[in-house]
């Protein structure tokens, strides 16, 4: 059992995880920001590794992307900087990112450091679960890495059956099929969606992200699922105040 | 060895669909698909009615007398530049607009580079009266004021890319972007034989009109319809792998694949992928690519917009690492002065692109008796700003 799976055990519901830019306002940032999350309450962080070409991402992620690249973020510095992440922060760690630079790090390799800092999960959107299936999923499960997949409103309950069967850690639902950074409209069809999904008592809990971004659409997230993950609005903060009181401040305005 | 799609959408170690879920549900319906509704009677006979008709196939298959007797060879042209449009990209638009349309698809995007393959979609666009929304690079979109205009008048909404480098790579990720927030009414008609399983074989399949004709052409000319060689530029690589498809099984025709050097393979100015790339994915697929060390996609370069591409399709890596096709790269001098050549001897101005592929024929040696195809495939039009500035006309 990892971090993930603890959590998940102690904590059944309104889990709050936050997605942000590794190496973004500046390089030396990827820990302090998430020091500060752990203390403002954050449950579960997600840190992105940049890719030149984002295709799942908006422009506010997309820009943080590109200047952490100009930064000179990589996936070797990623993890040097990572390597006293366990001795100073305790909540689940998962690393998000696109395949290419996973691919080119070598994918055991990039487990292997993994488990090595202490990340407990990763979520790659376009690494195929026929592909993760064939050729990485022993490498994940040699590191005791979780592997997230996405599900959308179109996708398949024989697929999100498959996808259940193959997660480890949660399963994470997209709110509605978009890129990152639009608003949540909890409309019917989107109810639906959630309700539809809740009711396949999938064996993993879920997680509901992409358009969560205050408050009253964290609530309402957490009403279908165990939690819900924020990133644009929180990489909006940090594009304008990236202080320890700025993050605060973003935190307190989710949970009170 | 197959050289073609197996079931699983790989080219040997290169294909696949390396997209995110939001896409799955889309690509998914067309893999399904396209195979069923493109074998359809009623599907092909349209498909080669409007080539026919509206395209003005086939194309022809001219013998260049004047180039052949420079170069001591039979040198064959496969006059893509006469198409509609003027150029190949529009084989490729039709077929998918009859596809799209089957699929009951009301809303039509695509991504451009110089402007061709965006003026291709618009004009099917225009004529089966379907919405067109067309992304370019924001600095493309500057440098390709004509196409531009062109689109608008068809119709087209033309959107800028701003993101990352403002070019080809970066329309093609907008799109991309499109088709994940408008998931069930649209369909993306990707310019070349590049993208997640199964458009490198879909557009291959449209393509593959381009050796079909050739096939029968020399038949008809030299009673054999098997070249020594067939030679076609490569920036994605549609042209090239419609005019090697029907050759491909030929183990006896060398395939020729011509990239872009830029201002040489090692200034740091060049998009000849084979020769600077690695292996990894891009829009889509695993391939060949240009990229950093940590797998960051590298800007290409070259003056030809319609090669500045950074990958090349899957089955062109396949063709490469299995040593079937010839991969080769031709500067931008050495294509603007073949550009000049073809246009004094044979009274054809090729698009840049086009003289790439031409500029080869400078390197290769020939006894006499070879017969050899060069895909021209596109016309110069669009390209007269930069040989006017080039050659100070």
């Amino acid at each position: 059992m990892n971090r993930i799976n603890k959590l998940f055990q102690e904590k059944p519901s309104n889990i709050l995880s936050i997605y942000y830019t590794a190496g973004f306002p500046e390089l030396g940032d990827t820990l302090l920001i998430a020091e500060e999350l752990e203390r403002a309450g954050a449950d579960m962080l997600e840190i992105g590794f940049p890719y030149s070409d984002p295709v799942a991402d908006g422009p506010v992620i997309q820009a943080s992307s590109k200047q952490a690249l100009e930064n000179g973020m990589d996936l070797k510095t990623l993890f040097n900087q990572l390597k006293d992440l366990r001795s100073r922060i305790n909540i689940p760690i998962l690393l998000m990112g696109y395949v290419n630079p996973m691919l080119q790090f070598g994918v055991e390799n990039f487990c292997k450091a993994c488990a090595e800092v202490g990340v407990d999960g990763c979520i790659v959107p376009d690494l195929p679960m026929a592909e993760y299936e064939e050729h990485y999923q022993e490498i994940f499960k040699q590191y005791n890495l979780s592997n997230i997949f996405l599900v959308t409103p179109q996708t398949s309950e024989e697929r999100i059956r498959k996808i259940d069967e193959l997660s480890t850690g949660f399963v994470y639902l997209i709110s509605s099929s978009a890129t990152t950074g639009k608003n949540l409209q909890v409309s019917q069809n989107t109810e639906d969606y959630f309700a539809r999904i809740a009711a396949m008592k999938l064996r993993n809990p879920t997680m509901i992200g992409f358009g969560i971004n205050n408050k009253a659409t964290f609530d309402k997230a957490c009403q279908f699922a165990n939690g819900a993950i924020i990133g644009t609005a929180f990489v909006k903060v940090l594009s304008q105040d990236k202080s320890a009181a700025g993050i605060h401040k973003f935190m307190k305005s989710i949970s009170e | 060895m197959n050289y073609f799609v197996n079931e699983k959408g790989y080219y040997g170690d290169f294909g696949g669909a390396y997209i995110p879920e939001m896409l799955y549900p889309n690509v998914e319906e067309l893999r399904q698909n396209y195979l069923k509704i493109i074998n359809d009677e009623s599907f092909k006979k349209e498909f080669h009615q409007l080539l026919k008709d509206y395209v003005g196939r086939p194309s022809p298959l001219y013998l260049a007398k004047r180039l052949s007797a420079k170069y001591n060879a039979n040198i064959f042209l496969k006059r893509e530049d006469l198409n509609h449009t003027g150029a190949h990209k529009i084989n490729n638009t039709i077929g998918q607009i009859l596809l799209a349309e089957r699929l009951g698809k009301k809303r039509i995007i695509a991504e451009t580079g110089a402007g061709q393959h965006g003026v291709a979609t618009a004009t099917v666009c225009a004529l089966r009266g379907l919405e067109c929304v067309v992304y370019m690079g924001e600095i493309d979109i500057q440098r390709q004021a004509p196409n531009v205009a062109r689109m608008k008048m068809l119709g087209a909404k033309v959107v800028p890319a701003t993101s990352g480098s403002k070019t080809l790579k970066d329309a093609t990720n907008e799109a991309m972007r499109d088709w994940v927030n408008n998931p069930v009414d649209t369909h993306y008609i990707i310019g070349s034989v590049v993208g997640p399983h199964p458009y490198p074989d879909m557009v291959a399949i449209f393509q593959s009109i381009i050796s079909e004709e050739t096939k029968k052409q020399l038949k008809e000319q030299t009673g054999n319809d098997q070249p020594d060689y067939v030679l076609a530029c490569v920036g994605g690589g549609s042209n090239a792998m419609g005019m090697f498809y029907h050759f491909i099984n030929d183990e006896n025709v060398k395939l020729v694949a011509v990239e872009a050097a830029g201002q040489g393979v090692n200034s740091g100015h060049s998009a000849a992928t084979t020769a600077l790339g690695k292996e990894g994915v891009l829009h889509g697929s695993r391939s060949i690519l240009m990229q950093t060390e940590d797998g960051q996609v590298v800007e290409p370069f070259s003056v030809s917009a319609g090669l500045d591409y950074p990958g090349i399709g899957p089955q062109h890596a396949h063709l490469f690492k299995t040593g079937r096709g010839k991969y080769v790269s031709i500067t931008d001098d050495e294509s603007l002065q073949a550009g000049l050549l073809c246009t004094q001897l044979e009274g054809i101005i090729p698009a840049i692109e086009s003289a790439h592929a031409l500029a080869y024929l400078e390197k290769m040696t020939f006894t006499g008796h070879e017969n050899v195809v060069v895909c021209l495939s596109g016309r110069g039009d669009k390209d007269m700003d930069t040989y006017m500035k080039y050659f100070g006309l």
